[in-house]
């Protein structure tokens, strides 16, 4: 028993700020929330159980739901390949034969850092409205512009170039990872006469593959929790025509506007399980196309 | 002379001419190789740093110019955006900036003694349940704000402490933020064992370890993370606008977005000027810092 004492007590004591966190602000809040996902609560009274009401309204009448569903996906399906061809593009380029590239590469990256602010968000409104300078630069090779913003049409693509613009944290990524990749290699092809394409999916995309796959995971992640630009863009509605309405300002607003606190537990529950099977989905898919090098036998 | 020998030397040997040419061939190209992505990365910057020029010349310009001129330059400096733009909202610019301040200051702290914590024993203590403690923890970096929102809400309404900077600040000194956990942890890592072994036979505690020699080694670690933590919490804008209800207590972020609701169509330039002065902390830290931000990156893989 003293024994157990002995060996255990500094590691606890170092670690309960962690676990007093852990219990209260992420795996109880968890379960609250699951709870409440069955419930309807607005706040002022008491939970009243709904059982699975919440989620039947959910996927069978709500239509505002689906749309959240359906504008969330198309803004990862376009924002994540498009961010992570354009970072991996880049950090190739900076890679190889360039002896300074460090002023490129703070260009490059300072966007990523910038782009979660409210400044950035509001400089996006304004540079793709009626107005703006977008239009301004497409009216001098004689296209006529629009409120890219104010159509529900193409409201959604400001945000995806939004996303690119900040592909510089997983270029940042690729950039280590090629640095990794032994240049013999690369010599060995050069005098077999391999082209450069060949090189790349020969030698980069299988060396690289573990790279891009942890790059992959964390951006969809990423992209599936994206709020604040969407928030600001869409004045906190979702408008035009709800083509802004990402899941989170959705959920934002179901909590905190409409204090349907019930019904917005639900939905964070559906994004959870959204992402979790997302995750899991690339790590089971992982093992066709990931080949970590130490795993050679 | 030189050029002599090679010469010979590739007439004679079929090999060497070979290797010579692939050679020469491989520096013509790579020469223009190396002009044109120089050229390309230019431009390529200049479209990346447009939209910051933008907001700069925009937060200088007479308001009728912002959206009718293409030009970056303004044709006279307005000035006074700013010192308009600092009061043009119910409460002045510097009560915002001194909440923000605060909410940083406390928030970096929090970060950095609770995560170190958790590092240290993550990396270096041996406890029953540390792999799956630590599985947890990874597990929680995941995890969605969204999700845990509205029962944090409801906790820290029970508690008291809407309209406080507690459920912005307390979280923080509970190491809530995995990712530097995790980075810490591997830096730790890389630290020598020898060390704390040492310093164990000498008959320092794991404490005592921890702070004289985990982290005086662990500075380059500890000064990533807190630049990563000062630039997204001063970024940071759900949970202050969940949370902050009085104008009075509103950090820069939220301050910023009442311009938005106040759109009196001829505020624009002072918005932009507001919008630049949040971005400058920023901008400060990212170019004094810039190494360790890249390197952090470069060694946790990611954000």
């Amino acid at each position: 028993m003293r024994k157990f004492f002995r060996r255990n007590t500094a590691g606890y004591v170092f670690l309960t700020p962690w676990l007093v966190g852990f219990f209260f602000l992420a795996l109880g809040p968890i379960l609250v929330s699951l709870y409440l996902s069955f419930t309807r609560y607005d706040m002022v009274s008491a939970p009243v159980w709904d059982g699975l009401g919440n989620y039947r309204y959910m996927f069978e009448y709500d239509r505002r739901f689906w749309k959240a569903l359906e504008v969330t996906f198309t803004f990862v399906a376009f924002s994540v390949p498009l961010r992570l061809a354009a970072a991996l593009g880049v950090a190739m380029l900076l890679d190889k034969g360039l002896r300074t590239i460090g002023v490129y590469r703070a260009i490059f990256y300072l966007p990523s850092l910038l782009g979660a602010s409210i400044a950035i968000a509001l400089l996006w409104r304004e540079m793709f409205g009626l107005n703006g300078v977008i239009n301004q630069v497409l009216a001098m090779v004689g296209i006529t512009g629009k409120g890219w913003i104010t159509d529900p049409d193409t409201s959604i693509y400001t945000i995806v170039v939004l996303a690119m613009w900040q592909f510089g944290s997983p270029m940042l990524i690729f950039l280590a990872g090629l640095r990794g990749i032994p240049r013999d290699l690369y010599e060995a092809a050069e005098i077999d006469g391999t082209s450069r394409f060949r090189q790349f999916r020969r030698i980069t995309l299988p060396m690289l593959a573990p790279v891009i796959f942890f790059n992959l995971v964390l951006q969809t992640i990423e992209a599936f929790k994206t709020f604040t630009s969407a928030f600001i863009i869409s004045n906190g509605t979702g408008a035009p025509a709800d083509s802004l309405l990402f899941y989170t300002v959705y959920l934002f607003n179901e909590a905190f506007k409409f204090f349907r606190m019930g019904y917005a537990s639900a939905l964070a529950w559906v994004l959870l399980l959204i992402i979790a099977a997302f995750t899991a989905l690339a790590f089971a898919t992982s093992k066709y196309w990931v080949h970590y090098e130490n795993e050679r036998d | 002379m030189k050029t002599n020998v090679i010469e010979q030397a590739v007439i004679a040997d079929p090999d060497a001419r070979l290797a010579h040419e692939i050679k020469e061939r491989q520096r013509a190209r790579d020469k223009r190789a190396r002009l044109l992505k120089h050229l390309f990365l230019v431009i390529l910057s200049f479209v990346m740093i447009y939209p910051l020029l933008w907001l700069v010349a925009s937060s200088l310009k007479p308001e009728n110019e912002i959206f009718g001129d293409l030009g970056l330059w303004p044709s006279s400096f307005e000035w006074s955006n700013y010192t308009e733009g600092w009061n043009a909202l119910p409460v002045s610019f510097t009560v915002f900036y001194k909440n923000s301040a605060i909410v940083t200051v406390l928030s970096v702290i929090g970060n950095l003694l609770s995560c170190s914590f958790a590092a240290y024993a993550f990396a270096r203590l041996r406890f029953d349940g540390r792999t799956f403690f630590f599985g947890l923890m990874m597990m929680t970096m995941m995890l969605p704000y969204h999700v845990v929102l509205i029962p944090q809400y409801v906790l820290f309404l029970e508690l008291g402490w809407v309209d406080t900077y507690l459920p912005l600040i307390v979280p923080r000194f509970l190491a809530a933020d995995g990712f530097f956990i995790f980075l810490m942890v591997q830096f730790f890592r890389q630290i020598p064992r020898e060390l704390d072994e040492a310093a164990m036979i000498d008959g320092c505690s794991p404490f005592k370890i921890y702070w004289a020699v985990i982290l005086p080694l662990s500075l380059p670690a500890m000064g990533t993370a807190a630049i990563f933590s000062l630039i997204w919490v001063w970024e940071d804008f759900l949970a202050p606008l969940i949370y902050l209800n009085d104008v009075q207590s509103y950090t820069v972020p939220l301050a910023l977005r009442m311009f938005i609701d106040q759109e009196g169509q001829s505020a624009f330039g002072q918005m932009f000027a507001m919008s630049v002065l949040s971005l400058v902390p920023v901008l400060i830290f990212f170019v004094a810092f810039q190494k360790l931000i890249i390197r952090g990156i470069a060694t946790s893989g990611m954000k």
